[in-house]
């Protein structure tokens, strides 16, 4: 976990503080910092044919499941021969194979494409899950309250995970909801709901391995809360200014890959030559991953009008 | 050959697929133990059970996105809107998930949206749009009206084989009043084909869903006149049968757009536009469009009346036409 960890770390860091400013990232770049331990903690306890629905902000959800990381920079980079062909940006990147499917930027429509993919489980009785990852700010929106409700109708193996990183944009969490733990929401639909710390990558992996219990075994889906912080802007080009320097700087002493490396090393799991190789191993991949991307070429222009429809001829296959 | 009204055939069409793939199911509200507020999912959920025939919380969007997410898993869901009107509810899992992701990152989004739209029987303006040009104008969907009741089971039959989303447009209208000839085989009527439905040579007119009827009543009338008009169908919306609208038009060198959905922003401005780029040169008049006016649908009857075209409407418009 704490090498997932390192590793979106310093993969996000590359694209925002690296990347983005050298030009090779056009449009919106918004990444997880600081809240890497949900998506490590969430992903990495995934079985074959469970289905993940992460949020923008879970960069390691598609390492984990086998997307390759230089497959990652290169759609990143718009690059024709990306997972999407140039034609989505950031972490819309879709698999089925590896089980994954992508955000769309109204946020919070993949809540309910995770009950149909939880009901198709159902269908053909199989004891898989779907996992799907929101904002806090996300939860105001109207296909949270049905999906939560469809699920718990239904009994559907879907498990929520709500990133609750404390601002939507510049909207701080009064704004949004007047609750203290957004985690009453799972038994006010009937389904159980636990609030834990979400930069404590080992409650957020026990809290997860629970729900998904429940839902293998046909209890029906799950609420979980994970507080943690956006230690960044929005995306890239938000200087964050309103939020108190203050409290970055509190919730800066909670980071969750500090505090992984202190109990591991406390515990005698790792060793500090252990760590220093871990990561000259990402930054090699890291590197590789990067140099692999920049030598793609970009789209052809015309494949604009291209695979609109799927059909006998389609263009994907090509 | 087996007569059935518009609303049988659907019925039958939706049945066989079912019969036949068992990757298709039905998703909706009050579909099961109440077969659907105009019952054409009626005895469904006892031939086929609980895990195909699905009654869901009122949640439109809810279940658009639950049959994307079942689509993309493997299966083929048919989700029934109570009222095509209440698809805006389901709008933005449509036209921002379900028309995109194919083009996004490749994979089919085998679904079908249908339900009954249309005005005619006192709705009111919730029970009775037209909104097809909502989805027509999103790339990634298809769309489709059927006129006849052979058409219908033969479209939604083709629909659900379809590996894309298809906004299906029954006209509510239409349900008990029309019936014909529908066989019992296994057929389906292409996407993308119109038809013509009378053949004429001084005007053609074209249009789709039960304006078609109304087309044919208007050349009933106009034929004592000595005025033939010829009547095509377009059947689908998206795609649509570009051939055979400029066929029809270079034959008649004068054409009627008719359709019951408001003016602006309707398939006749989309149609004439297509005529004047690659017809201009056949057209022996201007382009004439009948259509509902620019309101939502009222429900008086007076209301509704003088808002809907009718086969008056037309007859006059051709006359017009005719004499230029």
């Amino acid at each position: 976990m704490l090498y997932y960890l390192k590793l979106t770390r310093e993969s996000e860091y590359r694209i925002e503080r690296v990347l983005y400013r050298q030009g090779k990232i056009v449009g919106g770049v918004y990444v997880g910092r600081g809240q890497e331990a949900i998506g490590v903690g969430s992903a990495i306890q995934l079985a074959e044919g469970d289905v993940a629905l992460p949020s923008h902000r879970d960069f390691s959800s598609f390492v984990i499941r086998g997307v390759p990381l230089g497959q990652i920079f290169a759609n990143w980079m718009g690059r024709g021969t990306g997972p999407t062909r140039g034609r989505e940006n950031t972490l819309h990147i879709g698999n089925l194979k590896l089980g994954l499917i992508p955000i769309v930027s109204p946020l919070g429509d993949t809540l309910p494409v995770a009950c149909g993919v939880a009901l198709t489980f159902q269908q053909r009785r199989r004891k898989n899950v779907a996992v799907v990852h929101f904002g806090e700010g996300t939860t105001s929106r109207g296909d949270v309250h049905e999906a939560m409700n469809l699920a718990a109708v239904m009994k559907l193996a879907v498990v929520f995970i709500c990133n609750n990183n404390a601002y939507a944009y510049s909207t701080p969490t009064e704004r949004q909801y007047t609750v203290r733990d957004l985690s009453v929401r799972g038994p006010a639909y009937g389904m159980p709901g636990v609030t834990i710390d979400g930069n404590n990558v080992l409650a957020v992996y026990g809290a997860v391995q629970k729900a998904i219990a429940l839902g293998r075994a046909g209890g029906g889906p799950s609420f979980i809360e994970c507080k943690t912080f956006r230690m960044t802007g929005h995306s890239a080009h938000d200087a964050a200014e309103y939020v108190p320097k203050e409290l970055l700087e509190q919730e800066a002493r909670k980071d969750p890959i500090l505090r992984l490396e202190k109990v591991m090393l406390e515990r005698q799991l790792l060793t500090r030559e252990g760590l220093v190789e871990m990561e000259r191993r990402i930054h090699k991949e890291i590197d590789e991953a990067v140099a692999y991307a920049d030598a793609q070429p970009l789209p052809e222009g015309a494949t604009a009008v291209k695979g609109v429809y799927c059909g006998p001829d389609c263009w994907w296959k090509s | 050959m087996p007569t059935r009204t518009y609303l049988e055939a659907i019925r039958q069409g939706i049945w066989e697929e079912m019969e036949r793939d068992p990757s298709v199911f039905l998703l909706g509200e009050d579909i099961g133990a109440y077969g659907g507020a105009f019952k054409v999912t009626e005895g469904m959920l006892e031939k086929f059970g609980e895990d195909r025939v699905i009654d869901t919380p009122i949640s439109e969007s809810a279940i658009v996105g639950a049959a994307v997410g079942a689509a993309l898993m493997g299966m083929r869901p048919v989700v029934e809107m109570q009222f095509m009107d209440f698809i805006a509810c389901g709008f933005d899992q449509i036209v921002n998930m379900a028309a995109k992701i194919h083009y996004r990152w490749g994979p089919a989004v085998p679904l079908v949206i249908r339900g009954p739209s249309g005005a005619g029987v006192h709705g009111g303006p919730y029970h009775s749009q037209s909104n097809e040009m909502w989805f027509v104008h999103t790339p990634g969907l298809k769309v489709v009206a059927p006129s006849t009741a052979y058409d219908a089971k033969g479209l939604i039959k083709a629909s659900i084989r379809d590996d894309n989303p298809v906004i299906f447009y029954e006209h509510k209208f239409l349900y008990r009043r029309i019936k014909d000839e529908v066989p019992d085989d296994d057929y389906v009527v292409p996407l993308g084909k119109a038809a013509v439905r009378r053949e004429g040579s001084d005007i053609a007119v074209i249009t789709y869903g039960a304006m078609v009827w109304t087309a044919l009543d208007a050349a009933k009338e106009l034929e004592k006149e000595g005025i033939a008009l010829e009547v095509v169908d377009l059947r689908t919306l998206v795609p649509y049968d570009e051939d055979a609208v400029l066929r029809s038009v270079r034959k008649c060198n004068k054409v009627i757009l008719l359709h019951e959905d408001t003016r602006t922003g309707g398939m006749a401005g989309e149609l004439a536009a297509l005529i004047a780029e690659r017809a201009f040169d056949d057209l022996d008049g201007p382009i004439v469009r009948v259509t509902a006016p620019d309101t939502p649908v009222p429900f008086s009857p007076p209301l509704e009346e003088y808002f809907l075209p009718n086969a008056r409407k037309v007859v006059e418009a051709a006359r017009q036409l005719a004499a230029y």
